[in-house]
Protein backbone atom coordinates (compact mmCIF):
# COMPACT_ATOMS: atom_id res chain seq x y z
CA UNK A 1 0.00 0.00 0.00
CA UNK A 2 1.46 3.14 -0.92
CA UNK A 3 1.10 6.74 0.23
CA UNK A 4 -1.95 8.35 -0.35
CA UNK A 5 -1.50 11.42 -2.65
CA UNK A 6 -2.85 14.95 -1.56
CA UNK A 7 -5.48 16.54 -4.13
CA UNK A 8 -4.05 19.80 -4.25
CA UNK A 9 -6.11 23.11 -3.69
CA UNK A 10 -5.11 25.15 -6.63
CA UNK A 11 -1.67 26.39 -8.21
CA UNK A 12 -0.19 28.88 -5.86
CA UNK A 13 1.98 30.47 -8.29
CA UNK A 14 -0.09 33.99 -8.58
CA UNK A 15 -1.53 33.62 -5.66
CA UNK A 16 1.00 36.23 -4.13
CA UNK A 17 0.16 38.39 -7.15
CA UNK A 18 -3.50 38.72 -6.57
CA UNK A 19 -3.20 39.17 -2.96
CA UNK A 20 -0.97 42.04 -3.74
CA UNK A 21 -2.91 43.23 -6.60
CA UNK A 22 -6.11 43.24 -4.21
CA UNK A 23 -3.73 44.69 -0.98
CA UNK A 24 -3.47 47.87 -3.20
CA UNK A 25 -7.17 48.10 -4.23
CA UNK A 26 -7.83 46.04 -7.25
CA UNK A 27 -11.01 44.69 -6.66
CA UNK A 28 -11.10 42.52 -9.18
CA UNK A 29 -7.83 40.28 -8.01
CA UNK A 30 -9.59 40.01 -4.69
CA UNK A 31 -12.80 38.70 -6.69
CA UNK A 32 -10.55 36.31 -8.22
CA UNK A 33 -9.46 34.91 -5.01
CA UNK A 34 -12.68 34.50 -3.94
CA UNK A 35 -13.60 32.76 -6.88
CA UNK A 36 -10.57 30.24 -6.49
CA UNK A 37 -11.61 29.28 -2.83
CA UNK A 38 -14.99 29.85 -2.81
CA UNK A 39 -15.73 25.73 -3.10
CA UNK A 40 -13.33 25.22 -0.57
CA UNK A 41 -14.51 27.80 2.39
CA UNK A 42 -18.03 26.25 2.03
CA UNK A 43 -16.88 22.85 2.08
CA UNK A 44 -14.65 23.20 5.24
CA UNK A 45 -17.56 25.41 7.28
CA UNK A 46 -20.24 22.88 6.10
CA UNK A 47 -18.22 19.85 7.48
CA UNK A 48 -17.75 22.26 10.97
CA UNK A 49 -20.93 23.85 11.23
CA UNK A 50 -22.93 20.90 9.81
CA UNK A 51 -25.86 23.13 8.62
CA UNK A 52 -25.85 24.94 5.54
CA UNK A 53 -27.29 28.19 6.56
CA UNK A 54 -24.49 28.77 8.73
CA UNK A 55 -21.92 27.65 5.81
CA UNK A 56 -22.88 30.31 3.70
CA UNK A 57 -22.64 33.08 6.35
CA UNK A 58 -19.43 31.18 7.00
CA UNK A 59 -17.79 31.85 3.22
CA UNK A 60 -19.33 35.37 3.21
CA UNK A 61 -18.02 36.16 6.43
CA UNK A 62 -14.89 34.81 5.88
CA UNK A 63 -14.47 36.55 2.78
CA UNK A 64 -15.40 40.07 4.15
CA UNK A 65 -12.71 39.35 7.16
CA UNK A 66 -10.14 38.59 4.83
CA UNK A 67 -11.18 41.60 2.90
CA UNK A 68 -11.04 44.13 6.05
CA UNK A 69 -7.75 42.71 7.10
CA UNK A 70 -5.45 42.24 4.01
CA UNK A 71 -3.27 45.11 4.75
CA UNK A 72 -2.59 42.59 8.16
CA UNK A 73 -1.89 39.67 6.15
CA UNK A 74 1.92 38.96 6.36
CA UNK A 75 2.22 37.26 3.54
CA UNK A 76 4.13 34.29 5.38
CA UNK A 77 2.05 31.84 4.79
CA UNK A 78 0.11 30.78 1.89
CA UNK A 79 -3.19 33.26 1.42
CA UNK A 80 -5.22 30.21 1.51
CA UNK A 81 -3.83 29.04 5.02
CA UNK A 82 -5.14 32.81 6.27
CA UNK A 83 -8.14 32.21 5.05
CA UNK A 84 -8.80 28.53 5.81
CA UNK A 85 -8.02 29.94 9.77
CA UNK A 86 -10.56 32.79 9.40
CA UNK A 87 -13.32 30.64 8.25
CA UNK A 88 -12.21 27.63 10.91
CA UNK A 89 -12.70 30.62 13.85
CA UNK A 90 -16.20 31.85 11.91
CA UNK A 91 -17.65 28.14 11.97
CA UNK A 92 -16.46 27.19 15.11
CA UNK A 93 -18.43 30.30 16.37
CA UNK A 94 -21.76 29.52 14.65
CA UNK A 95 -21.31 25.87 16.05
CA UNK A 96 -20.90 27.22 19.51
CA UNK A 97 -23.91 30.07 19.21
CA UNK A 98 -26.28 26.94 17.79
CA UNK A 99 -25.21 24.51 20.66
CA UNK A 100 -24.14 26.41 24.09
CA UNK A 101 -24.65 23.54 25.78
CA UNK A 102 -22.16 21.58 24.78
CA UNK A 103 -18.34 22.67 24.61
CA UNK A 104 -17.21 23.01 21.00
CA UNK A 105 -12.94 23.49 21.36
CA UNK A 106 -10.02 22.49 19.08
CA UNK A 107 -8.39 21.67 22.28
CA UNK A 108 -10.28 18.72 23.54
CA UNK A 109 -9.05 16.65 25.80
CA UNK A 110 -7.04 13.47 24.79
CA UNK A 111 -8.08 10.72 26.01
CA UNK A 112 -5.89 7.55 26.58
CA UNK A 113 -4.24 5.89 23.55
CA UNK A 114 -6.06 2.62 24.26
CA UNK A 115 -9.20 4.50 22.93
CA UNK A 116 -8.37 4.63 19.82
CA UNK A 117 -7.83 1.18 19.49
CA UNK A 118 -9.72 -0.46 17.03
CA UNK A 119 -12.27 -2.68 18.08
CA UNK A 120 -14.28 -3.65 14.72
CA UNK A 121 -11.93 -5.22 12.59
CA UNK A 122 -13.97 -6.74 10.21
CA UNK A 123 -13.39 -6.17 6.70
CA UNK A 124 -14.85 -4.05 4.04
CA UNK A 125 -16.61 -5.80 0.92
CA UNK A 126 -14.72 -4.70 -2.29
CA UNK A 127 -15.60 -1.04 -3.48
CA UNK A 128 -18.20 -0.69 -1.12
CA UNK A 129 -19.29 2.71 -2.06
CA UNK A 130 -20.66 1.14 -5.08
CA UNK A 131 -23.13 -0.51 -2.88
CA UNK A 132 -24.82 2.35 -2.54
CA UNK A 133 -26.03 5.45 -4.48
CA UNK A 134 -24.72 8.58 -5.02
CA UNK A 135 -27.04 10.16 -2.72
CA UNK A 136 -26.91 7.42 -0.18
CA UNK A 137 -23.21 7.59 0.14
CA UNK A 138 -23.34 11.12 1.03
CA UNK A 139 -26.45 10.41 3.66
CA UNK A 140 -24.12 7.65 4.95
CA UNK A 141 -21.07 10.06 4.58
CA UNK A 142 -22.72 13.49 5.95
CA UNK A 143 -24.16 11.17 8.31
CA UNK A 144 -20.94 9.64 9.87
CA UNK A 145 -19.07 12.61 10.03
CA UNK A 146 -21.25 14.12 11.80
CA UNK A 147 -21.00 11.94 14.80
CA UNK A 148 -17.13 13.28 15.44
CA UNK A 149 -16.07 15.75 18.05
CA UNK A 150 -15.84 19.32 16.19
CA UNK A 151 -12.17 19.46 16.98
CA UNK A 152 -11.18 16.08 15.04
CA UNK A 153 -13.48 16.58 12.32
CA UNK A 154 -12.32 19.69 11.56
CA UNK A 155 -8.37 18.49 11.43
CA UNK A 156 -9.94 15.42 9.18
CA UNK A 157 -11.58 17.49 6.56
CA UNK A 158 -8.53 19.85 6.30
CA UNK A 159 -5.69 17.42 5.95
CA UNK A 160 -7.82 14.37 4.17
CA UNK A 161 -11.06 16.32 2.42
CA UNK A 162 -8.81 19.61 1.28
CA UNK A 163 -5.60 17.97 1.19
CA UNK A 164 -3.53 21.01 3.36
CA UNK A 165 -0.37 19.02 4.50
CA UNK A 166 0.18 18.55 8.47
CA UNK A 167 2.17 21.37 8.96
CA UNK A 168 -0.57 24.21 6.98
CA UNK A 169 -3.40 22.25 9.35
CA UNK A 170 -1.46 23.13 12.24
CA UNK A 171 -1.04 26.65 10.98
CA UNK A 172 -4.76 27.02 10.05
CA UNK A 173 -5.86 25.81 13.72
CA UNK A 174 -2.92 27.15 15.66
CA UNK A 175 -2.49 23.58 16.71
CA UNK A 176 1.27 21.70 17.26
CA UNK A 177 2.33 19.20 14.22
CA UNK A 178 1.57 16.48 17.15
CA UNK A 179 -1.81 17.48 18.24
CA UNK A 180 -2.89 17.45 14.36
CA UNK A 181 -1.31 14.26 13.84
CA UNK A 182 -3.28 12.56 17.27
CA UNK A 183 -6.43 13.93 16.04
CA UNK A 184 -6.00 12.95 12.16
CA UNK A 185 -5.55 8.95 13.59
CA UNK A 186 -8.19 9.14 15.75
CA UNK A 187 -10.65 10.55 13.41
CA UNK A 188 -9.45 8.74 10.46
CA UNK A 189 -10.10 5.04 12.54
CA UNK A 190 -13.15 6.41 14.58
CA UNK A 191 -15.13 7.48 10.51
CA UNK A 192 -13.07 3.94 9.15
CA UNK A 193 -14.73 2.06 12.50
CA UNK A 194 -18.39 4.02 12.00
CA UNK A 195 -17.93 3.34 8.25
CA UNK A 196 -17.68 0.00 8.53
CA UNK A 197 -21.35 -0.29 9.78
CA UNK A 198 -22.46 0.28 5.63
CA UNK A 199 -19.76 -1.28 4.29
CA UNK A 200 -18.84 -4.28 6.01
CA UNK A 201 -18.27 -7.54 4.20
CA UNK A 202 -21.75 -9.29 4.84
CA UNK A 203 -20.91 -13.05 5.45
CA UNK A 204 -24.51 -14.27 4.29
CA UNK A 205 -24.44 -12.42 1.51
CA UNK A 206 -28.45 -10.85 1.76
CA UNK A 207 -26.72 -7.33 1.69
CA UNK A 208 -29.21 -5.84 4.13
CA UNK A 209 -28.03 -3.85 7.29
CA UNK B 1 6.01 -4.49 16.19
CA UNK B 2 3.29 -4.95 18.29
CA UNK B 3 0.08 -3.51 17.00
CA UNK B 4 -0.11 -0.69 19.23
CA UNK B 5 3.17 0.10 17.90
CA UNK B 6 1.88 -0.02 13.87
CA UNK B 7 -1.03 2.16 15.27
CA UNK B 8 1.35 4.74 16.07
CA UNK B 9 2.99 5.27 12.92
CA UNK B 10 -0.17 4.60 10.70
CA UNK B 11 -0.59 8.41 9.93
CA UNK B 12 3.19 8.61 8.94
CA UNK B 13 2.78 5.83 6.88
CA UNK B 14 0.04 6.55 4.93
CA UNK B 15 1.75 9.82 4.18
CA UNK B 16 4.48 8.15 3.11
CA UNK B 17 6.94 9.70 5.90
CA UNK B 18 8.46 6.88 7.44
CA UNK B 19 12.01 5.89 7.26
CA UNK B 20 13.20 2.65 5.08
CA UNK B 21 13.52 0.76 8.37
CA UNK B 22 9.99 1.60 10.30
CA UNK B 23 8.54 1.43 6.88
CA UNK B 24 10.17 -2.63 6.78
CA UNK B 25 9.16 -3.17 10.24
CA UNK B 26 5.45 -1.60 9.44
CA UNK B 27 5.03 -4.41 6.34
CA UNK B 28 6.60 -6.73 7.85
CA UNK B 29 3.86 -6.65 10.62
CA UNK B 30 0.98 -5.93 8.12
CA UNK B 31 1.79 -9.39 6.19
CA UNK B 32 1.20 -11.39 8.91
CA UNK B 33 -1.08 -9.27 11.13
CA UNK B 34 -4.76 -9.57 9.22
CA UNK B 35 -6.11 -7.53 12.05
CA UNK B 36 -3.65 -4.59 11.01
CA UNK B 37 -4.08 -5.14 7.47
CA UNK B 38 -7.35 -4.47 7.48
CA UNK B 39 -7.45 -1.31 9.73
CA UNK B 40 -4.80 0.08 7.42
CA UNK B 41 -6.77 -1.02 4.05
CA UNK B 42 -9.96 -0.14 5.32
CA UNK B 43 -8.45 3.35 7.08
CA UNK B 44 -6.88 4.21 3.69
CA UNK B 45 -10.55 3.36 1.79
CA UNK B 46 -12.26 5.74 4.61
CA UNK B 47 -10.08 8.76 3.70
CA UNK B 48 -10.24 7.94 -0.13
CA UNK B 49 -13.90 7.68 -0.03
CA UNK B 50 -14.21 11.16 1.64
CA UNK B 51 -12.07 12.72 -0.90
CA UNK B 52 -14.01 11.39 -3.91
CA UNK B 53 -16.98 12.15 -2.67
CA UNK B 54 -17.64 15.54 -3.80
CA UNK B 55 -19.44 16.09 -0.43
CA UNK B 56 -20.86 19.98 0.42
CA UNK B 57 -20.09 21.06 -3.34
CA UNK B 58 -21.44 24.59 -3.82
CA UNK B 59 -24.00 24.69 -6.08
CA UNK B 60 -23.05 26.96 -9.01
CA UNK B 61 -26.23 29.04 -8.61
CA UNK B 62 -25.62 29.61 -4.92
CA UNK B 63 -22.02 30.16 -5.68
CA UNK B 64 -22.66 33.21 -7.71
CA UNK B 65 -25.68 34.77 -5.63
CA UNK B 66 -22.58 34.76 -2.47
CA UNK B 67 -19.82 36.17 -4.89
CA UNK B 68 -22.12 38.63 -5.47
CA UNK B 69 -23.23 39.38 -1.97
CA UNK B 70 -19.31 39.42 -0.77
CA UNK B 71 -18.11 41.58 -3.30
CA UNK B 72 -21.50 43.94 -2.86
CA UNK B 73 -20.38 43.92 0.54
CA UNK B 74 -16.66 44.50 0.30
CA UNK B 75 -16.85 47.39 -1.91
CA UNK B 76 -19.62 48.42 1.11
CA UNK B 77 -16.73 48.26 3.52
CA UNK B 78 -14.27 50.02 1.69
CA UNK B 79 -16.88 53.02 1.27
CA UNK B 80 -16.96 52.96 5.08
CA UNK B 81 -13.61 53.12 5.32
CA UNK B 82 -10.90 51.13 7.57
CA UNK B 83 -12.74 49.81 10.66
CA UNK B 84 -11.64 47.09 13.00
CA UNK B 85 -13.27 43.44 12.47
Amino acid sequence: MGAIQNKLVEPVSDELALVRAAKQGDDSAFEELVRRYDRNVFRIAQHITQNREDAEDVVQEAFLKAYGNLAKFQEQSKFYTWLVRIAVNEALMKLRRRRPERTVSLDEEIKTEDDSLPREIADWSPNPEQQYTQAELREILSKTIQGLPPGFRTVFVLRDVEGLSTEETAAALELSVPAVKSRLLRARLQLRERLGRYFQKRESGDGNQ
Amino acid sequence: MKCSEFLQELTNYLEGVLDEKTKAELENHLSWCHNCYVVCDTTKKTIEIYRDSQLYELPEDLRTRLRSAIMTKCLQQKKRGPQSV
